[in-house]
């Protein structure tokens, strides 16, 4: 069975609130992700990034394939981007390119 | 359906014919590089280990990959004073029935004349290993396959990864050992992943070696997470982490091994990557292929390999699949890639399709087509320093 999808972005388990994009969206974009639920897209998001569901508060529990993946340090928006900058591991920490090594 | 594999006399059956130039220490790295491209040959491989000082886990994985059933014969090359045990590696191979010969450069009389013996003795290998080749029937239940993920991003957990779920319980269900690895990338699935245990003392097992992986991994400072992880859509170890368990697809686990130890009886294992005691030797797997060449020594005929940025690796040995999640990645490195589960984004496919096709894959490439990493010439090969104590009784099933 092939997915007809209309919306750019997947709803991995209905307990998660984020919701994962299928390719780039742009700030401005609406579109329903199910009869009765749409989302409104805040800012530019990259293939594979994730979206908030609905406003999440800082220090709620981020849900993707219905398991907590970290936990929020800032509130967002529903349709917001959710990423380092607003959310962080519970377990251990990710090194960035802002961790490289700068051997002078 | 079967395909044509190689016989080997200890019998094991391979599905590549490869004579296997290894170094055993940095220091004959040149001369064993040298010997490897004089012969120009796609089935002339070379494998090594750079350190001086001995190392019961390299001895461990030499042996194992020495006699691995794709290899066929065997050149050692020594430079003649470091401490790796070359006699007792040359003996193993030999006691597997497989043509070895050992070339020392302190006696061959230095680089120029160890090359030149070594390209006459390995190109005699090879015509010797193709001259007398056993070919037989091989089934899917006969193959030991490996996956690992490599350059992860948002796609992979949604597509690449849970494909190769599906193929794997594909794989399990007609017969064959499958191995999925890297613990530290496993951290936070514990729970779940301990309920799939097929006893009690193989759930004990997994969940002991997540454990051992997070404390670990603190030591180092840095979870398995890299920057191209957090710009492909990743946020955290264990969204990286829920991602890269779907590859295990939903199959009883009958087992915990570790790096070397070679399943008895097919089903699905984990692999325990991260070593034993306090952490020494640095970061358990320094990138992808450490992690290959250990799926290799539990004897993995072939390793299938998910990306989402896309990563380019094959290996020596054994043939690596290449499946991208990521469409954009696909079609930027269509060449690279052997399979597009990128397409189920796009709508264009679904899980199951891209399941049956990496099945597919995995016999087409057991009975001899080229992956796309081996036709471009990836032979890449890495082992490090690592200890590991030998799994307790309990995790993992003995055979008869």
């Amino acid at each position: 069975m092939k997915r007809l999808q209309a919306a750019p972005v997947l709803l991995l388990h209905p307990t998660d609130n984020v919701l994962v994009c299928c390719r780039a969206v742009r700030a401005g974009e609406r579109f329903d992700i199910s009869p009765d639920e749409a989302l409104h897209v805040l800012q530019d998001t990259e293939l594979g990034h994730k979206l908030a569901r609905r406003a999440l508060a800082a220090g709620e529990k981020v849900i993707k394939y219905g398991a907590p993946i970290g936990s929020m340090t800032a509130a967002v928006q529903a349709g917001g981007w959710i990423h380092l900058h607003n959310m962080k591991s519970d377990y251990i920490g990710a090194h960035t390119r802002a961790a490289r090594v700068d051997a002078t | 359906m079967s395909f044509q594999g190689y016989l080997r006399r200890d019998g094991r059956k391979g599905i590549r014919n490869v004579v296997a130039v290894a170094y055993l220490v940095e220091c004959a790295h040149h001369v064993a590089r040298r010997i490897v491209d004089h012969c120009d040959d796609p089935d002339v491989h070379l494998i090594g280990f750079p350190g001086c000082y001995p190392n019961e886990y390299a001895l461990r994985m030499m042996k194992a990959l020495t006699t691995h059933p794709n290899v066929g014969a065997v050149l050692l090359v020594s430079l003649g004073c470091e401490s790796f045990n070359r006699e007792a590696l040359a003996a193993h191979v030999a006691a597997s029935a497989r043509p070895v010969e050992t070339i020392v450069i302190q006696k061959a009389g230095g680089t120029r004349r160890a090359t030149d013996l070594g390209v006459i003795t390995a190109k005699a290998m090879k015509q010797n290993i193709a001259d007398t080749a056993v070919r037989v029937p091989m089934q899917l239940s006969e193959l030991v396959v490996g996956t690992i993920c490599g350059g992860s991003d948002g796609t992979s957990g949604i597509t690449a990864n849970p494909a190769v779920g599906r193929a794997f319980d594909r794989l399990v269900a007609a017969g064959a050992t499958c191995i999925f690895e890297e613990t530290g990338e496993m951290i936070g699935c514990e729970g779940p992943m301990a309920v799939r245990a097929s006893t009690p003392e193989v759930g004990e097992a997994i969940v002991a070696s997540i454990a051992k992986a997070e404390t670990y991994y603190r030591a180092m400072g840095f979870g398995s997470f890299a920057p191209g992880n957090a710009e492909g859509g990743l946020s955290s170890q264990e969204e990286k982490s829920a991602g890269a368990y779907v590859k295990s697809g939903s199959s009883s686990i009958v087992g915990v091994i570790k790096p070397a130890e070679i399943p008895e009886v097919p089903g699905l294992y984990l692999l325990d990557v991260v070593p034993d005691g306090a952490p020494k030797f640095g970061f358990p797997n320094i990138s992808d292929n450490a992690e290959i060449v250990e799926l290799m020594a539990c004897g993995a005929h072939l390793t299938l390999f998910t990306t989402g940025r896309g990563s380019v690796v094959g290996s020596a040995i054994a043939p690596v699949i290449k499946v991208t999640g990521n469409p954009e990645t696909y079609r930027r490195m269509s060449e690279d890639m052997d399979v597009n589960a990128g397409r189920i984004l796009e709508g264009e496919s679904d899980l199951g399709e891209v399941a049956d096709e990496i099945v597919a894959l995995v016999e087409a490439v057991a009975g001899g087509q080229l992956t796309r990493s081996e036709d471009l010439g990836h032979r890449e090969f890495i082992l490090t320093y690592k200890s590991f104590e030998p799994s307790g009784p309990g995790c993992f099933p003995r055979g008869a």
